[in-house]
């Protein structure tokens, strides 16, 4: 690594603390919209990039934080590999149509994508990372091995975290091979009919590895299979459905990944974009609006202004999950992005800030406007 | 021993007194059942699996509802009383080994299955559910839950989610973290919390993966919710052996860099071959200087497809011989001897020590060869088992504990592999925890920084610093003391040139 550039980083953050004023960690500049208002200096990631080792045996990549998300994934599938948990790639701001992402940017979102339900969560793939915390020191925790219990698993609690704890310097992830074969197939049916087949499907010994349902056309689902040939073949003959064409199947796949599908540019723009996180069993929620709904039924995105905050996190609450407020496009002043903790949860997660970051100066309210 | 527990002649004088109180104030919030303290009653609970380190507690709660556990969390807390919980005591590091100045607190009453939704493909637990009650209550509904370490049959979910343990399946199904979605408990000052939920995910930061693996130190765990997944239909599993352990390492790189993540993938190395062959009779090759377990699960298609895949790959490794199970029956007895590692090691020495450290997949064989290196400077014999798949040893060392000296050489031996390990880029721990046992190895892996950054989360946590202290963290004296701080590059002077990480 360029030893300069995370001296220099380490100093401003030094600095920084000294004077008790707010850094807003940057990589790509991509997610600005994610989380409530940036707020302090930038602090950018840029000179950070770079894999540091990627041993495909060991299904273990480490990566310098700024490094582009688009240049770990070409790396990855040169060797037949990737990231099995997609996660959703976004504008540069600079070049629009240009995906402008960083490795480290898509840990501290923690968003993932299509596969998520089947596959995990970008937390399930971090084993290791390196930080600068508040106090301008450079820590390393987890490792570059799939199991490892030394110490708490701080590498873990950085994946959504929005840069709240420290400045994410370098990652290790484990990754996959890319399964041998995929399959998408499409099914007519209601919301209903989809969470009910898909919880049944669920229990059964099948690849799946990502679905999708939206109102269109009375309703369709899309379920994507991935993995041995002989188990997407059988699967296929078992399930029924129609099959779709593997190319047109893989750009809309891509699409939803990157929430560039049809529905989500029919959010009128003065409108806001929610995602509601429920158990893959709540039933049909009852809200208005037609949903997109994701991730075998856990993850339903509606289109509907900040200030229907009330009726939607009820209904998310009432359900067993939770509601954030992905988009936006006027000022919410009352409304947080994200669901208020209980709280006990809400103590420990000021006591982490003060130990990891005391002066208070990494993102700061980007989780929690108090954060 | 446990460097922060309170030596018994400091606290000769009021080891009595203090006990009166705790007692006295654990009989205002538990039934006289409930609670014992009497020496003859805790000396069971001196120890867990780590039989070397032992401590007795003042007294020992046996709450039987969440009231109580409150109650005694609450009145430990007043009177600034450690608390150690504790399930089944299976645990391999000391994790559960009693402060001596302090409050065991046994959930063994916690053992119902609230619930089983097949539907969700969940189950709610209490705590105190052992491993293996958990997948044969799924079993109807063609579920399982799949992490098994090989403790399963006794084994509690509560000890599972603090070690974050693992078991064969690992590398395909993944650890305790990835399979648990919500951990109900109390915090040390007995208010009721919950991490995670059914929900994929949830507001704020994801603090399971704190709380799991944490060993006890950041909150009591009473339920927990499940992942459940199908039962696979078909597992069938290839023993292949290899005339070289460099071969044998070689193998295993090339099934996974063929794009092959196995159910399970194991190695025992020739002595340890030996030893089960001589227990378990399941016609191992014992001329093999290695062999190779790998398993593959799924429909049949899939299995077929994949047994294929990997015969391919072990033949073209250099395997001298390659069987493949034919039926369940061949199956378990191709891991027969996998599975007795540890009763035919007890078989050939008075006693030995189990190891559980984690290096890169790539440095199998160089680990083997350094400890063989090892048993001539401690002169003392050592079997090998891992987890090949992900890299996780079990070096079990054979030695006599009634020998002064052989026990000195056995525990120099073992933090030699445990430093040798993360040398090599790997980990102290991959399953066991790190306890009381590790704690001195903790020094060589983090530095003085990062060990307090980790005490920091126990003080979000814990800010009376009162679960389970002690254990996993070593104190900066500890840690001088051993000799061995680990110091990188860039401590006071930030480098980017960090050695390791």
């Amino acid at each position: 690594m360029d030893t300069a550039a995370l001296d220099l980083l380490v100093e401003r953050i030094c600095a920084a603390a000294a004077d008790g004023a707010p850094l807003c960690i940057r990589g790509g500049g991509t997610k600005d919209f994610y989380g409530e208002a940036p707020q302090g200096e930038p602090l950018s990631t840029a000179e950070l990039t770079g894999i540091t080792s990627y041993e495909p045996t060991e299904l273990v990549v480490t990566v310098r934080a700024g490094t582009p998300l688009a240049e770990l994934e070409q790396a990855l599938a040169e060797k037949g590999q990737c990231l099995p948990f997609e996660p959703p790639r976004f504008d540069h701001p600079a070049d629009p149509g240009v995906f402008g992402g960083t490795v480290g940017g898509m840990v501290a979102s923690g968003l993932a994508g299509p596969s998520r339900a089947s596959v995990g969560s970008v937390r399930d793939y971090v084993l290791g990372a390196q930080i600068v915390n508040g106090r301008g020191e450079v820590l390393n925790f987890g490792g570059t091995v799939m199991k490892n219990v030394a110490g708490y698993d701080v590498s873990r609690v950085l994946a959504g975290s929005l840069g709240t704890l420290g400045l994410i310097t370098e990652v290790s992830l484990k990754v996959l091979p890319v399964a041998p074969a995929e399959a998408t197939l499409t099914f007519a049916c209601s919301q209903a009919d989809a969470l009910r087949l898909l919880n049944g499907w669920g229990g059964q010994p099948l690849p799946l590895n990502a679905s999708r349902w939206s109102e269109g056309g009375g309703g369709t689902l899309w379920l994507r299979l991935r993995g041995a040939v002989a188990a997407v073949d059988a699967a296929c003959d078992h399930l029924g459905g129609e099959r779709v064409d593997d190319a047109l199947a893989q750009a809309d796949w891509m699409a939803c990944r990157d929430q560039r599908l049809p529905w989500f540019a029919s959010a009128d723009a003065s409108q806001g974009l929610w995602r509601v996180s429920v158990p893959q069993t709540a039933p049909v929620l009852s809200l208005d609006g037609a949903p997109l709904v994701e991730w075998h039924g856990g993850q339903r995105w509606y289109v509907a202004p900040a200030d229907a905050a009330g009726r939607i996190r009820v209904a998310a609450s009432a359900a067993g999950g939770h509601a954030t407020l992905v988009r936006t496009t006027t000022p919410t002043p009352g409304v947080a992005r994200f669901d208020a903790l209980s709280p006990p949860l809400m103590a420990i997660h000021r006591a982490l800030k003060r130990e990891f970051d005391p002066a208070g100066i990494f993102n700061r309210g980007r989780l929690y406007r108090d954060l | 021993m446990n460097a922060p527990l309170t030596t018994p002649e400091q606290h000769l004088l009021s080891h009595s007194e203090r006990q009166s109180q705790v007692v006295r104030a654990l009989q205002a919030v538990l039934p006289p059942h409930a609670l014992i303290w009497n020496a003859e009653d805790t000396t069971p609970y001196e120890c867990d699996g780590l039989t070397a380190y032992r401590a007795r507690p003042l007294a020992v709660a046996l709450p039987e509802t969440e009231a109580q556990i409150a109650g005694v969390l609450k009145a430990c807390h007043a009177l600034d009383v450690p608390v150690v919980a504790r399930g089944a005591g299976t645990g391999l590091s000391g994790g559960a080994m009693p402060h001596a100045m302090g409050v065991t607190l046994s959930l063994a009453k916690f053992n119902r299955i609230l619930g089983v939704d097949p539907v969700a493909r969940t189950a709610t637990v209490q705590c105190g559910v052992r491993n293996l009650a958990i997948s044969e209550a799924a079993a109807p509904y063609g579920l399982y839950y799949a992490p098994d370490p090989s403790s399963q049959i006794a084994c509690t979910i509560g000890g599972n989610v603090a070690e974050n343990s693992g078991g064969v399946h690992c590398l395909k199904y993944g650890l305790t973290l990835h399979n648990v979605l919500r951990v109900r408990g109390f915090t040390m000052e007995g208010e009721p919390i919950a991490f995670g939920s059914e929900a994929l995910d949830g507001a704020g930061l994801d603090l399971l993966p704190l709380v799991v693996g944490s060993e006890g130190m950041l909150a009591v765990t009473v339920e927990v919710t499940v992942k459940l997944v199908p039962k696979p239909q078909l597992a069938r599993c290839i023993m292949a052996s290899f005339d070289d352990i460099q071969k044998a390492g070689d193998a295993v790189a090339a099934v996974i860099a063929n794009g092959i993540i196995p159910a399970g993938l194991e190695m025992m190395d020739k002595p340890m071959t030996a030893a089960v062959e001589d227990y378990v009779r399941a016609g191992y090759d014992l001329t093999a200087a290695a062999i190779l377990l790998c398993e593959s699960d799924g429909t049949p298609e899939e299995v077929e497809e994949e047994i294929g895949r990997m015969t391919a790959v072990l033949r073209a490794a250099g395997a001298t011989a390659i069987a493949v199970s034919n039926n369940e029956d061949e199956r378990l007895k191709f891991w027969s001897g996998r599975k007795n590692a540890f009763p035919a090691s007890g078989r050939i020495s008075p006693d030995y020590m189990c190891l559980d450290s984690t290096i890169p997949r790539k440095r199998l064989a160089d680990i083997l060869l350094a400890i063989q290196q090892m048993e001539i400077k401690y002169n003392l014999r050592c079997c090998n088992v891992f987890h090949a798949g992900d890299g996780n040893l079990h070096p079990l060392i054979l030695f006599d504990a009634n020998d002064p000296d052989e026990l000195h050489r056995c525990e120099l031996f073992g933090a030699d592999i445990l430093e040798t390990s993360v040398a090599m880029g790997g980990t102290v721990s991959g399953e066991h925890g790190v306890g009381v046992e590790k704690l001195n190895s903790m020094c060589v892996q983090f530095t003085a920084q990062e060990n307090e950054q980790m005490m920091g989360v126990k003080r979000a946590f814990d800010p009376a610093g009162l679960l389970n202290p002690g254990k996993v963290i070593p104190s900066l004296v500890r840690c001088a003391e051993y000799g061995k701080q680990v110091f990188r590059a860039g401590q006071t002077l930030p480098h980017a040139d960090l050695p390791r990480f």
